[in-house]
């Protein structure tokens, strides 16, 4: 990726910003209609960070991702129908349905998972790295987690690897400020996760996770120091997530205020206004995009519900011990 | 007697044991502010204050070896994961250290730990929260092993967890949490390593853990209109495991089907039939059969989920095949 940014990427990445918000909000919808099989963590609030650092990825980059992943999904380019087909559970998703939300992958995209354990993408992330640079490859490795995760020991033991190996890793922490009901301050000592970069000696910065064009630049920089065979590095973007934990969530734990707060800060409508003031482009040119988006959306969910739940015997399937 | 919730029944115990002895205390993941993932400690926060009801990180290494050093010193954690698959990260302080302390130091030291965790299957949580780990932990020597299947066991069996002096691992299952049963007002203990017959019968022993005993009971009245009488036992605690008790009934029936919601391969189901086989096999009439889900991991789809696990009708057919001999 180039360090400029051009006006056909600025109009992508509101597309794209667009597009996330609009597949996750439908996934309520399908959920009422008992479409959903199993849970989903919506993305919704965070696009920015997604649509910033997979955008610094070049064709060949790799990234893991969390149980919150359709974002990063998305803003790799997968194909939406056949996410949302995976999220119906049906034969035509990138799982066959076996995945489901928590699960969905496409390798030949280089979104090598996403998962459902907490901080067990991480080493994986590392593992990638480590294979890329055997295989002589300058793939670069994109490290999704949230704030949650960088409590986890794997957390810790990934990026003191990745640094005394100096591997190609970004380490992209999505902090959203609560993990389940667990507020960041509470649970995190320090009170920063960019600062623990610090004990492995490699660089660590807090970015504005709801600014697509700074995750961006924080992305791409360390991107290309990772190519340089510099080393990892680790961002800590701070957002929110406006929805419930999972679609399973009854009850709402954060206090009202703060969630209306932080959707005044909402990443699309501000990237939306900073387009216009700076005369990127009109009203009317994202108001056209925001209408593909809607139709391409419809498009992803008829394609879902248009594919059939899978065979039973498809179960036992992709077995070999 | 009242009706009550499984996790209620569980939320009670808590409460109960936390009341009467100030050395009780619970730690895990979104267990106070939240009163826990599937609420069974509820509003224990509230009443104990959060030096009693510690809300962790997500570190469930850190979260198996703290209830392992606290209990070193004489306190008793009782420890919940959200779901069990969560303990593969806390496999090296369960197995390596709870399980061996009071061994290796030649009986100095005891750790009078409890860990709570639902095994699952059957919401399309996929293959990383649907597994049945419990055989991992039977087979390890040093850990005793619960499963209880109704509110009253579950109410009764963790207050004697909590008081015994050494490490049991006690699993749940997410779809029993709001069944409901009866559960005694007053003061209800179960001892550990004592099954109970859910249902008597004649024909047949079937020896059922967890979720799986809702299923043998329903497979039961089934067969009971056909003049089948099957004999229906949950163990309640894996390990130690109450022999007597099943051996007693294979001597009645002669015939034994085990049903678990583990994999089949060096799990639970297998693990009654082997010491069956090796107490009983003169009592025999027909070999012994298990019921265990599909030996892959679980898949999300809902038709692909119902075939991979143990159903009722699976039950059924076998207790057919086993009768059939
Ligand atoms: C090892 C493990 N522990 C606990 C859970 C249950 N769980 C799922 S998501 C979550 C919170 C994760 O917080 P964070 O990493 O900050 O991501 P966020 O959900 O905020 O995006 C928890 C506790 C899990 N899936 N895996």
């Amino acid at each position: 990726m180039q360090d400029d940014i051009s006006r056909e990427d600025r109009l992508d990445w509101y597309r794209r910003m667009c597009l996330i918000r609009g597949f996750e909000e439908e996934i309520h919808n399908l959920n009422k209609a008992g479409l959903v099989q199993g849970t989903a963590h919506l993305y919704i609030g965070m696009e920015a960070i997604a649509v910033g650092a997979c955008s610094a990825m070049n064709s060949a980059d790799l990234l893991t991702s969390t149980h919150r992943g359709h974002g990063h999904c998305i803003a790799r380019g997968l194909d939406t129908g056949r996410m949302m087909a995976e999220i119906l559970g049906r034969v035509d998703g990138y799982c066959g349905g076996k995945g489901g939300s928590m699960h969905i992958t496409d390798v030949s995209r280089g979104m090598l998972g996403a998962d459902g354990i907490v901080g067990g993408g991480i080493p994986i992330a590392v593992g990638a790295a480590l294979g890329v640079r055997l295989k002589g490859d300058l793939s670069v490795v994109l490290c999704f987690f949230g704030e949650g995760a960088s409590n986890q020991g794997s957390f810790h033991e990934s990026l003191n690897l990745a640094a005394v190996r100096r591997l190609a890793v970004v380490f992209i922490c999505e902090n959203n400020l609560w993990a389940l009901s667990a507020p960041f301050a509470e649970v995190t000592a320090g009170g920063s996760v960019a600062n623990r970069a610090g004990a492995y000696g490699i660089p660590g910065e807090k970015v504005d996770g709801n600014d697509v064009e700074a995750v961006f630049k924080a992305v791409n920089e360390a991107a290309k120091r990772a190519r340089a065979g510099l080393g990892p590095s680790l961002l800590e973007c701070v957002s929110y997530r406006w929805e419930g934990h999972s679609i399973f969530t009854r009850q709402e734990i954060r206090p009202a205020e703060e969630i209306q707060q932080w959707k005044q800060r909402d990443p699309i409508n501000r990237y939306r206004a900073r387009l216009i003031e700076a005369k990127t482009a009109a009203s009317e040119v994202l108001g056209q995009i925001e209408l593909q988006v809607s139709e391409q959306i419809s498009k992803a969910i008829q394609f879902a519900k248009n594919s059939s739940l899978p065979d039973s015997e498809t179960a036992f399937r992709n077995t070999y011990a | 007697m009242r009706q009550t919730s499984y996790a209620e029944a569980l939320n009670e115990a808590l409460r109960e044991e936390m009341r009467r002895d100030p050395l009780v205390f619970v730690l895990g993941e979104d267990v106070g502010r939240m009163g826990g993932l599937f609420k069974v400690t509820q509003a224990l926060l509230e009443e104990f204050g959060p030096e009693r009801v510690i809300d962790t990180p997500i570190s469930e290494a850190a979260i198996a070896g703290a209830g392992v050093g606290s209990a070193l010193v004489g306190t008793r954690p009782v420890i919940e994961f959200q779901f069990n698959d969560f303990m593969t990260i806390a496999m090296d302080q369960i197995v390596n250290h709870a399980a061996k302390l009071r061994y290796m130091t030649n009986g100095m030291v005891s750790v009078p730990l409890v860990i709570r965790a639902p095994v699952c299957g059957g919401i399309s949580l996929g293959a990383q929260h649907s597994q049945s780990l419990e055989s991992w932990f039977v087979h390890t020597p040093g850990l005793k092993v619960v499963m209880p299947s109704t509110p009253a066991d579950a109410k009764g069996l963790l207050k004697s967890a909590i008081r015994d002096d050494n490490p049991v691992l006690f699993f749940e299952h997410r779809l029993l949490y709001a069944q409901t049963g009866e559960v005694p007002d007053e003061e209800h203990l179960v001892a550990l390593g004592v099954a109970d017959v859910k249902r008597t019968g004649t024909d047949l022993t079937l020896v059922a853990t967890g979720r799986t005993v809702s299923l043998a009971l329903r497979a039961a009245e089934k067969l009971s209109e056909e003049g089948i009488e099957v004999e229906v036992i949950d163990p309640r605690t894996l390990k130690p495991l109450d022999t007597h008790l099943i051996f007693q009934s294979v001597r009645k029936t002669n015939r034994l089907l085990v049903a678990s919601d583990g994999w089949s391969a060096c799990g639970y189901a297998s693990e009654v039939m082997a010491t069956v086989m090796e107490h009983c096999f003169f009592d025999l009439d027909a070999p012994i059969q298990r019921v265990c889900p599909k030996d892959v991991p679980m898949p999300v789809a809902g038709p692909l989920q119902k075939a991979v696990m143990v159903s009722e009708e699976d039950i059924v057919s076998n207790c057919r095949r086993v009768l059939a001999t």
